[in-house]
């Protein structure tokens, strides 16, 4: 261990390293593991965490805004909650842990924690640079998840539903999907809390798509009102491949999502959606890279926020195209709502392109209901609320129709309009 | 029904005042058409009536059914039954018109203490009443008024109108926009609404919407006030010797 307390470490920067020393004889995985975990922990005690200094990180503060971490153990036990997507196949990830790998046509699956005791797992642990804390962290704590691997033109019949449910404590989490060529499944990364206490957590997804698969995945983040939150999306695509993804933020205090694609075959394409609803005092920030590094790529972004309260909103897009990346088609939209004087959205478009034959396009917009259609609403004796939510229902909402399942579209609908009723 | 009182209102922005001591009564089963030329405050005395943000009253009251709405909020106007076909129906993205439709009749439905309406009696009801219009079901599927041609808008005003079923219609230059076969569907949809326990104020710069819809009373509006009343007759006298006369016999 080369483990040292500054004195410039935050009561968080302590907490982490004092879980760290707590955790250590616990994490899964051989010698060689644990002295990669501690390196990692070494890194985080010499840079501490990223604070607005670091450009990624500029308008999430981490170092601030982590005023503590609690500590690893959770608050009580989590059971898996009943599913919300129709006819789902669950996989629960309860406080960090598996339950069982399900198994379907043409699914396989293990579990992470099988993996990390199987040795050589180091490799695939690494953070995306120095300054990818959320990496880090993962990297340094992650105890369990679930390695799956979709097999050749394949079509999973079910929705997977990854559901990590925490109450309170740590837990750091991994999702590892593999879809091999021309393989097609719709999966749900749910996160959820359950009981009374706040809780922290990271979790990070790395998904590869092989040839022509065509994957679309949902990250439902819809934790408790004083939870932090840190995620992170990494995925490869391959020639032909397809990655639909949507964001949905309903929960959290203190919320990072990171997505970080790599378009790397030609003919793939990515799209994001993100719908972040911000209420009270929390902080979240979806922040998205692209690489389009094969000709004839193609992505499309749309962010719609709704801000009310004291709520802060942070969406970071970056969008670079490489030389040899011709013919790329990239759009980048970040609309938002905002609702009341004290809360914030800061958007910050980003494009680097140096390929000369593209189409890139961004744009923000930052808005609030428009006076008239309250009017025309209320004039029709629809309460002044239910015409708010309406309103702002409506802004979100056709998002969701994009989605190909269109009764996982109703539900996760239904859960916007629940957030509306009770923020709104 | 309706009685306005020496009403007094002004854009609350500039303080501009628009009507200025307005006398007018609408009784249950009336129709009156209120004309005036551009300016009178037609819109103005629309957009009071329906409770608009923005708008102050600053002296007199508006007696509805003989109680004053002028604290209601627009929602709770509308709930008693009062309706404002809008001049201009807005366009609201993202807000699907049957959603809207079913929440607005639902709403006022709550407010008024009676159950909500069933989605297969609301879509057979809905369904009835936009034939009669003509307006085709793919309209519906649309988000409210967006992309409708301005006689949709028109006639999407008149369905809802035929749906809310209002005790106080107040329809705000609804020929304006209009071609002749649009106007005369309008008109028959208004004409449809008339019954003894429903008052119907129409709103116009022209007279020929009051040739499909016949008046009871016309009242001539010239800077905020009512200047002169009459019958049906008045309309026409409007259309042959225009406003000049009127205002200068009302100085």
């Amino acid at each position: 261990m080369n483990i040292q307390s500054k004195p410039t470490l935050t009561p968080a920067e302590q907490g982490l390293i004092d879980a760290f020393v707590a955790k250590v004889s616990d994490l899964p995985g051989d010698a060689e593991l644990t002295a990669h975990r501690d390196r990692l922990i070494a890194q985080l005690t010499e840079t501490g965490l990223p604070s607005r200094r670091i450009e990624a990180w500029h308008y999430t503060d981490l170092r601030t805004l982590l005023k503590s971490v609690p500590g690893p153990q959770p608050a009580g036990a989590a059971d898996a909650l009943p599913p919300i997507a129709p006819n789902a196949l669950i996989l629960p990830l309860l406080q960090g842990t598996h339950v069982q790998p399900a198994a379907a046509d043409g699914l396989t699956c293990t579990s992470l924690q099988e993996r990390l005791l199987a040795g050589g797992a180091s490799e695939t642990l690494q953070p995306l640079g120095r300054d990818d804390a959320i990496g880090m962290i993962n990297s340094a704590f992650v105890t369990d998840g679930y390695v799956m691997s979709l097999d050749s033109e394949a079509e999973l019949a079910p929705i997977l539903e990854l559901q990590a449910v925490q109450d309170g404590g740590q837990a750091h989490g991994r999702f590892e999907f593999e879809a091999n060529a021309a393989s097609r499944a719709t999966i749900l990364e749910r996160h959820a809390r359950s009981g009374d206490s706040a809780g922290l957590t990271s979790s990070v997804s790395v998904l590869k798509l092989a040839e022509n698969a065509d994957l679309t995945w949902i990250i439902l983040q819809d934790r408790g009102a004083d939870d932090v939150h840190l995620g992170q999306l990494r995925a490869e695509l391959a020639e032909g491949a397809r990655l639909r993804l949507f964001v949905i933020n309903t929960g959290g205090h203190l919320v990072r999502q990171e997505v970080v694609v790599k378009v790397e075959g030609e003919g793939a394409h990515f799209d994001l959606r993100a719908i972040n609803l911000l209420a009270g005092q929390g902080h979240t920030d979806v922040t998205l890279s692209i690489d389009h590094s094969a000709p004839h790529t193609t992505s499309e972004e749309v962010v719609r926020n709704v801000v009310l309260d004291r709520a802060r909103g942070v969406f970071q897009g970056q969008i670079r195209v490489a030389r040899e990346a011709q013919k790329t088609d990239a759009q980048m939209a970040c609309n938002t709502l905002l609702l009341t004087d004290e809360g914030e959205f800061d958007a910050k478009p980003e494009l680097e392109i140096f390929a000369d034959d593209v189409i890139c396009a961004h744009g923000a917009t930052v808005i609030d209901l428009d006076p008239a259609h309250l009017f025309y609403l209320t004039a029709r004796g629809i309460s002044e609320k239910v015409a708010r939510q309406l309103l702002i229902n409506g802004f979100v909402d056709e998002l969701l129709d994009e989605l190909d399942n269109e009764e996982l579209a109703d539900v996760l609908k239904r859960r916007v309009e629940d957030w509306l009723d009770r923020h709104v | 029904m309706l009685e306005i009182k020496n009403l007094h209102a002004r854009i609350a922005e500039s303080g501009t005042e628009i009507i200025r001591g307005l006398n007018l009564k609408v009784a249950a089963g009336e129709v009156a058409a209120i004309m005036g030329p551009n300016g009178s405050g037609k819109s103005t005395l629309s957009y009071v009536l329906a409770g608009r943000d923005g708008y102050e009253v600053t002296e007199g009251d508006i007696l509805y059914n003989g109680e004053s709405i002028l604290d209601l909020e627009p929602s709770e106007r509308a709930a008693k039954g009062i309706f404002l076909a809008f001049q201009y129906p807005v366009e609201i993205p993202g807000v699907a018109t049957m959603q809207f439709l079913k929440v607005a009749i639902n709403e006022q439905r709550k407010a008024r203490g009676e159950e909500e309406l069933k989605t297969p009696d609301f879509i057979r009801l809905v369904r009835e009443r936009a034939a009669e219009l003509k307006i085709e079901p793919e309209m519906l599927k649309r988000a409210l008024n967006v992309g409708f041609s301005g006689g949709e808008k028109k006639r999407a005003e008149i369905l809802q109108m035929k749906l809310l079923e209002p005790n106080l219609c107040v329809l705000d230059e609804t020929d304006s926009g209009l071609d002749i076969d649009a106007l005369k569907i309008v008109a028959d949809g208004v004409n449809a609404l008339r019954a003894p326990d429903r008052a119907i104020i129409v709103i116009t710069h022209y007279q020929r919407l009051l040739e499909h819809i016949v008046p009871d009373t016309v009242h001539v509006l010239y800077q905020g006030q009512v200047i002169k009343s009459g019958d049906k007759s008045l309309a026409s006298e409007l259309e042959a010797h225009g406003y000049a006369d009127i205002i200068e016999a009302a100085a």
